[in-house]
């Protein structure tokens, strides 16, 4: 592994970092295996960026781990001052304050900590406490730095986990384990992204979703790739990214091998055929990512 | 006695609406002068708080009673704060369900249902899945 180690990380300066989003669109097709193999494999940092199920830990095993609490804001309404005008409640957009006949009442889990009831309050009777709604979990695992974002069981909004998250990532490469889909959760995950890596498998699903999530990143004017998970000789992903114009990193082959490592918590590149797979993704990954176009 | 039924449309000839948060319109039927007003519900394209939308609309107008076929937990609690029954009912006309209710055929709702479950069916477009 050491021949591979720092292929990425090579061209890099020692302060400089470079944000790598791994995503998919579909759930299911492998963020997760990729990411935390693409890791081990060019030495980069894992972010698990999943933080309604983060699962990366598993497999990469950090120790010594550091946990902070993650908080947001909330309105605390002083009833002496509070007169039941109601300001509060028409302002909000998130409809967490609810004025009744003798109170004002707070959703919390609906409040976006916007502040704009405190702005409309002319009687001065809002001020903001903190509550706390996850965690950020740092370890290492050998020389890597794994940091992963854990919103509460029970808490509706992960944004504000993966902002936290997501400030002042270490420096070198960071590969952002992101959430399925293309909600919220990933959009904001690639705001702090450099470039993408699309992971999808080769079935209807895989094509449908991965449409989508070619849609996101080129809204956001990343440069991306395409892996193609779960390989099984269809082409139809190969076919739709020659048509976008869209580089096919690499593909990991479907095998029963494949499924077995991982039940049992361990990556794939620990076996050699797999291992051969990822380094030629780290490799495609060097064609397609800025620091290596000058 | 002022009563809100959650409908489909703005008169009395509307169906009754079961989704509470999402419905289109409230009618409300006032029992001492028979007089029949009816609010567009502002809930009904939240992103999300919906039931706590179209709840805070309900206690603008001073209504005693509302009837509905399910509740959220969120909207079901401020009613119940502010000591306004909520009766239960299946999906009939508005002006059958006012009747059932000055029988005292319907139910009140002791429990609130799971929420976010009036979502689907269109009328929750504007939903992100809290997200």
């Amino acid at each position: 592994m050491q021949e591979w180690a720092g292929v990425l990380a090579g061209d890099l300066g020692e302060e400089d970092r470079l944000n790598i989003a791994v995503l998919s669109g579909k759930g299911g097709t492998g963020k997760t295996t990729i990411a935390t193999n693409l890791s081990v494999v060019t030495a980069a940092n894992y972010i698990d960026c999943d933080v309604e199920e983060p699962n990366g830990f598993i497999f990469l095993n950090p120790a010594q781990i550091i946990s902070q609490a993650v908080k947001v804001d909330y309105p605390v309404i002083d009833r002496k001052r509070c007169t039941l005008c109601g300001d509060c409640a028409k302002i909000c957009q998130f409809n967490a304050l609810v004025k009744t006949k003798k109170e004002v009442i707070l959703f919390e889990k609906l409040c976006h900590s916007c502040h704009a009831c405190r702005i409309a309050c002319k009687h001065e009777a809002i001020t903001f406490a903190k509550r706390t709604i996850g965690a950020i979990e740092e370890g290492q695992a050998g020389d890597l730095i794994c940091r992963r974002g854990i919103l509460q069981i029970g808490e509706p909004m992960a944004v504000p986990v993966i902002k936290a998250l997501l400030e002042n990532l270490p420096a070198g490469i960071n590969l952002l384990d992101c959430a399925a889909g293309t909600s919220c959760n990933v959009v904001s995950s690639l705001h702090y992204a450099d470039g993408a890596v699309l992971v999808t498998e080769p079935s209807a699903f895989g094509l449908h979703d991965l449409k989508m999530a070619v849609k996101l990143v080129r809204n956001f004017n990343l440069p991306f790739g395409v892996i193609v998970n779960k390989y099984n000789g269809d082409d139809r992903i190969q076919k739709f990214c020659q048509e976008e114009n869209i580089p096919v990193l690499g593909t990991i082959t479907y095998q029963r091998k494949a499924a077995e490592v991982y039940s049992a918590g361990k990556v794939l590149v620990e076996l050699s055929v797999y291992k051969k797979e990822f380094c030629k993704i780290a490799e495609g990954m060097r064609g397609v990512f800025p620091w290596n176009w000058q | 006695m002022k009563i809100a039924v959650s409908a489909m449309g703005d008169d009395l000839n509307s169906m009754l609406d079961v989704r509470f948060g999402r419905c289109n319109y409230f009618v409300i039927y006032d029992s001492e002068d028979g007089l029949i007003k009816s609010i567009e519900n502002s809930g009904q394209m939240a992103g999300g708080g919906a039931g706590v939308a179209a709840a805070q609309q309900i206690l603008d107008e001073d209504v005693e009673a509302v009837i509905t076929g399910n509740m959220g937990p969120n909207a079901f609690r401020l009613f119940q704060s502010s000591d306004i029954k909520v009766y239960r009912c299946e999906s009939m006309k508005v002006k059958k369900a006012v009747q059932f209710f000055n029988e005292g055929k319907l139910q009140e709702l002791n429990t609130a249902g799971p929420a976010h479950a009036g979502m689907g069916r269109g009328a929750g477009r504007g939903f992100r899945g809290g997200r």
